[in-house]
């Protein structure tokens, strides 16, 4: 064991921030396009009012809420998923923690934007946050929408430390290997990491203390954004099983979406060797489980709706089911249900390709249930006199493009500047670096298996450590 | 800052050279290992293991609780609104806010303090090599008041020494 084995993880991993290939702009053009259509389309509809999007009474809360519920379900990819490996010494998560955490600060981000679009004003957004005023206005703490305030920064705060720590000596690593701005910029960004036995001590301690705070704040921020609906007497929102359906369509959303960003960089950046078949199987295991998981929930909502045959509920209910809505309705069913149980319940189709297809269908569910749960309710509320149609218009579909590019964007741009795989970590799990005693006979064995397949050193252990 | 080290590219002989320094007399917290890596299997990677970190964090939790709680209340009772029927204090709701403020509480005071604990921004005439960026483990001595004895301590086999006077 010696440096021999760590020099090239490092050399291959920085490598993407000193080459760039002609795909970088090619993706940075394309996805700047249309952030700047839909910043366009933003200004536009600050200009004429939100008249120009498709809210009309009793359709307040359209396609910005869905979205926003959306972004902040995806956002559940990177700090919930990765503190629980964390926490449960998961070997084969140090490739992917960073990746997944990076979705999380961008998907907050982005869905933290939708009040302030949706709110028409976005100057007047300081309106929400709480602070006295000589206004004589004072935030009503009882509001679901104030917890969100409170919720989403928390998580945001936290994701972002989550994110940035590890971050550190990488930095410093770049810093080293850096000539001139270069080197002045990451020398900035490390703080002066060295590397020290207290550095890292501290660091790892901090890092474990983050991942047993961070958990149930994540779980907690989409149980909040549920209360959003469920606080509201709207038929099929005032429902109990709402936070627990909310987090587990979280969770699901969000390993949905860092299977496809892995994907994506394991073949941009030519990394697989480090984002191996394995990693594909087991965050497809846990997708399936969270699919099947999810089809409790859905069931179990909806066979309280059906057996109570509450009039206003039923008539949100067969609109989804046979009604207007129905498309969408069977649309998600297949896309959350039936293709990733197909998929992903055969070891044999649960390869990378197969995850692939069965995350594209998740997250185009997941967006389905999001329209699903807030339109069809406030179109279907309790009198008929208050029913309506919703249709989205151009300025709301290019805004929600807008977002989708924007993250791609994001995420690119990180993935230019920043070592996407945590450099430091994936080093300490070698299994050279482990200690033989802590190593099971069948952990040995899988690591040999890997190493066979894989190359000496470059490979990860197969199961947890 | 004057220093002598030597660079190792294997931790057991960076554990060795360790060991060979405290034999040369020198004092446990006088000695610096520096790596791009953590060693958790080597004892070099234990020193300083010891943290009141996650006893900082729940105190900060603690507080963040108590001071959510009481600005909470004085908040609602200084501009009361009355919301259908709900007392002008709601715990159940309030709950929310002040787990939240206390989590977050929790996470700023860990972060606080491991940029207080170890030093963080700067590195301003600390004994670093950038080679440690290579794979190389640094193992060496900051103001040492002999470092000539030093050397054969750091000299073993695999390793580079190198003094730094300035």
């Amino acid at each position: 064991m010696d440096r021999t084995t760590s020099k090239p993880i490092a050399d291959d991993l920085i490598r993407p921030l000193f080459q760039t290939s002609i795909w970088f702009y090619a993706i940075m053009l394309a996805s700047g396009t249309v952030v700047a259509c839909g910043f366009a389309a933003w200004g536009y509809q600050i200009w004429n009012g939100i008249g120009v999007s498709g809210k009309r009474w009793p359709t307040f809360w359209a396609l910005y809420l869905t979205n926003f519920v959306f972004w902040i379900g995806i956002s559940h990819a990177g700090t919930l998923i990765s503190a629980i490996l964390r926490l449960v010494n998961a070997g084969w998560r140090r490739p992917v923690t960073r990746c997944a955490e990076v979705i999380t600060v961008f998907a907050l981000s982005i869905g933290a934007l939708f009040p302030i679009i949706h709110l028409g004003r976005p100057w007047l957004a300081f309106w929400l946050f709480p602070y006295p005023s000589d206004r004589d206005i004072w935030p009503n703490f009882r509001s679901p929408l104030a917890w969100d305030f409170f919720a989403i920064n928390t998580y945001l705060t936290g994701s972002l430390l989550f994110l940035l720590l590890p971050m550190i000596p990488d930095f410093a690593l770049v810093r080293d290997r850096s000539t001139g701005l270069r080197r002045r910029i990451y020398g900035t960004l490390a703080l002066g990491w060295r590397g020290t036995s207290k550095e890292w001590n501290r660091l790892e301690s901090a890092m474990q203390i983050m991942a047993i705070a961070i958990l149930p704040v994540a779980v907690s921020v989409h149980t909040i954004v549920s209360f959003d609906f469920s606080m509201a007497n709207v038929p099929m929102w005032h429902s109990t099983i709402f936070g627990p359906y909310f987090v587990a369509g979280a969770i699901f959303s969000g390993i949905a979406a860092l299977i496809l960003a892995m994907a994506a960089l394991r073949k941009a950046l030519h990394l697989e060797k480090y984002l191996l078949p394995l990693h594909f199987d087991n965050l497809g295991k846990l997708l399936l489980l969270m699919s099947i998981l999810w089809g409790y929930f859905v069931f179990a909502e909806r066979l309280t709706v059906w057996y109570g045959n509450e009039p206003h509920e039923m008539a949100v209910f067969w609109a989804t089911q046979r009604g207007a809505y129905a498309p969408f309705y069977w649309t998600m069913v297949i896309c959350n249900f039936v293709i990733p149980l197909g998929l992903l319940a055969n070891p044999y189709t649960r390869n990378i390709t197969g995850c692939v297809i069965a995350s594209c269908g998740v997250v185009v569910g997941m967006w389905l249930e999001r329209f699903l749960i807030v339109v069809p309710s406030l179109t279907h509320k309790q009198l008929p006199y208050s029913w309506g149609t919703y249709e989205p218009t151009p300025v709301e579909l290019t805004i929600m493009a807008a977002t989708f590019a924007g993250m791609i964007l994001l995420y690119t741009l990180f993935a230019k500047f920043v070592p996407i795989i945590s450099i430091w970590e994936l080093k300490a799990g070698l299994p050279s670096r482990l200690d033989p005693a802590t190593l099971s006979e069948e952990r040995l064995l899988s690591t040999r298996l890997d190493t066979e397949e894989f190359g000496p050193e470059l490979s990860m252990p197969r199961g947890k450590q | 800052m004057k220093a002598v080290y030597g660079l190792y590219n294997d931790p057991h002989v960076a554990q060795q050279a360790v060991d060979n320094l405290r034999a040369a007399g020198v004092a446990d917290a006088d000695i610096t290992v520096i790596s791009s890596e953590p060693f958790d299997h080597f004892e070099f990677g234990h020193r300083d293991a010891k943290t009141a970190m996650p006893w900082v964090a729940v105190a900060a939790g603690a507080a963040g609780l108590v001071l959510t709680y009481y600005l909470l209340g004085a908040g609602q009772r200084a501009w009361p609104l009355v919301t259908s029927g709900m007392p002008i204090v709601p715990l159940w709701s309030n709950l929310i806010i002040i787990f939240e403020m206390t989590m977050l509480s929790a996470i700023l005071a860990t972060v606080v303090y491991l940029f207080a604990a170890t030093g963080l921004p700067g590195r301003a005439g600390k004994m670093y090599d950038p080679e440690v960026s290579d794979g190389y483990i640094l193992v060496g001595v900051e103001d040492p008041k002999d470092p000539a004895r030093l050397e054969p301590a750091l000299a073993i086999a695999g390793g580079r020494v190198k003094k730094v006077e300035s």
